[in-house]
């Protein structure tokens, strides 16, 4: 990157470093930082919207929808996350080629499964073997939020559907007394109330989505524990202008500083939010603001 | 005139067709000299370029991927690329899921690598899983311990974790050679495997015949030799 890094045998110790961080591999990881971070931006409010269509599911007075609500969180809760990522990604992919096959293919008559294979025609490959490789890395992405979103969805869910109840009755059927119907009660009561009960638990599970970006090493992203590993692992100079032994505990504590920092950053905005939507409400922290206050 | 527009026409097509599908190459991208990650970030490697070249040659678009060792099979056949080029050798059980094409790279031995001349080979062995040496391993009645990547092989025996490694000797050769004397060959090496091929899915024969003669015709012309020279040394074996 620098113009002295041309030669970085007759560097002394700075530049050489400073050589060594721009090198392209490190560009490549600390761009990996802003996926692991679009991953967080985009998966959050995707999983929360799930754990919202869940919980309303798990709630619902149509037996078939109520089911359905209460089984997808009874599953996904119960399946562990690394087995999910490893069958479940797959599956879904296959399944999306299936569906496209089965439609844009009628005429292909050989089979999908041969062996180990799993052969669709090339028009309903997803994404297409013709496409650009940020095609398919932003499929694999995709991907990854869509299992992110599903699994962290049914942990949300539970939490809601416990937020949903735990508005307190009494007001509820004071929205009633006005004439409303259940609908508008749920909008105008339950929904704006239930936050401040369901912030406990969505915290954690940001705190724990966090953590389990990792996962997206499995699913073929190269994060940053993937790339902390590929810089980590000791070069010869034969293969790289810049050899050093193994780094990788560096790189890790690396990470390490970078995911409590994160989370650290993480717990002040949550408490801040519960500060904010403690106001006014009928629970202990809310009286004690008020107390507080008068 | 109308038959002539038509046989163009469909000319045309096919041949647009054929130009627009890309070889999705597989790697690793961790096991140098035969394919690593640079400083720039990119692919390199003995079989990087040796791929660029059948590609060329086959008139083939051709883009590399990068994927795990541990699932680089898996990937292969549920079709998330078309080939795999990563220091691979044909054995009979790869075989059994996978197709090869003929080897680009002859049959070469492994290899014993350890802190000191006598490390007990019988002892703990690191090796990367899924590797014919992690196989050889087990059956030879040492201590296996498996590992994802070659790189943390090698930091195990460094760190005193395993007794010694056993690897490809042409990937061993440069880490002992620039380790300073740290590290030093245990024994005589022992030839496994039938050389390294290229891998593809059973189904796609038309893809396998197209590389099966690119390397004949690089094998007939010298310069696959040249480029196993140019990247593992004089002494590497090459093609007679």
């Amino acid at each position: 990157m620098f113009s002295f890094c041309t030669d970085p045998d007759t560097l002394g110790t700075l530049p050489w470093l400073a050589c060594y961080l721009t090198t392209g591999v490190h560009l490549n990881f600390y761009a990996a930082f802003g996926t692991v971070l679009i991953l967080l931006a985009v998966t959050a409010p995707t999983a929360l919207a799930f754990g919202f269509g869940g919980a309303m599911a798990a709630r619902s007075r149509v037996a078939p929808l109520r089911w359905f609500g209460q089984g997808y969180i009874a599953i996904v809760r119960g399946v562990p996350d690394i087995a999910f990522f490893l069958f479940f990604v797959i599956a879904l992919d296959q399944g999306f080629e299936y569906l496209r096959h089965v439609t844009l293919c009628p005429d292909w008559d050989q089979p999908i499964r041969q062996g180990a294979d799993f052969l669709v025609c090339p028009e309903a490959k997803l994404p297409l073997g013709s496409a650009p490789q940020w095609a398919h890395e932003g499929y694999g992405f995709a991907l990854a939020v869509l299992t992110f979103a599903i699994v962290f969805g049914a942990f949300a869910a539970n939490v809601l559907y416990g937020a949903m109840r735990a508005v307190p009755r009494a007001q509820v059927e004071t929205g009633e007394a006005y004439g409303m119907t259940s609908r508008q009660t749920f909008r105008r009561i339950v929904v704006p109330q239930m936050w401040v009960y369901a912030l406990p638990g969505l915290g954690n599970l940001w705190m724990v989505l966090i953590k389990a970006t990792p996962l997206l090493f499995l699913l073929g992203v190269e994060d940053i524990v993937y790339w902390a590993r590929e810089l980590g692992a000791a070069k010869t100079p034969r293969f790289t202008a810049y050899p050093h032994p193994d780094w990788r505990m560096w790189y890790f504590l690396a990470l390490l500083i970078f995911y409590l920092a994160f989370t650290r950053v993480s717990e002040i905005v949550i408490a801040r939010l519960s500060d904010r939507l403690s106001r006014g409400q009928a629970t202990a922290a809310g009286e004690a603001m008020r107390r507080a206050g008068a | 005139m109308k038959l002539i527009l038509a046989t163009t026409v469909l000319a045309l097509t096919a041949s647009a067709a054929f130009a627009q599908q890309t070889v999705r190459m597989g790697t690793e991208g961790a096991y140098a000299p035969y394919n690593f990650i640079n400083d720039a970030g990119e692919v390199d490697g003995f079989e990087i370029e040796l791929g660029n070249e059948l590609c060329s040659r086959a008139g083939l678009t051709c883009e590399w991927v990068t994927n795990e060792w541990d699932s680089i099979i898996p990937n292969l056949t549920s079709g998330n690329y078309d080939t795999i080029m990563a220091g691979m050798s044909i054995t009979d059980e790869r075989d059994e899921v996978i197709d090869f094409t003929q080897n680009y790279f002859p049959p070469a031995d492994s290899a014993y690598v350890a802190l000191s001349e006598d490390a007990d080979i019988t002892g703990v062995i690191a090796a990367q899983t899924n590797t014919i040496q992690a196989g050889h391993v087990a059956e030879s009645g040492a201590t296996l311990l498996e590992y994802a990547t070659y790189d943390e092989t090698i930091a195990a025996v460094r760190n005193g974790e395993a007794d010694a490694v056993f690897a490809d000797r042409d990937a061993l050769v440069p880490t002992v050679e620039e380790s300073g004397g740290e590290l030093v060959f245990v024994g005589e090496g022992v030839p496994l495997g039938g050389g390294i091929g290229m891998g593809l899915r059973e189904s796609d024969d038309e893809l396998q015949e197209t590389f099966n003669a690119q390397v004949t015709a690089m094998k007939e012309d010298g310069t696959l030799n040249e480029l196993i020279v140019k990247w593992f040394g004089e002494e590497a074996a090459t093609f007679e």
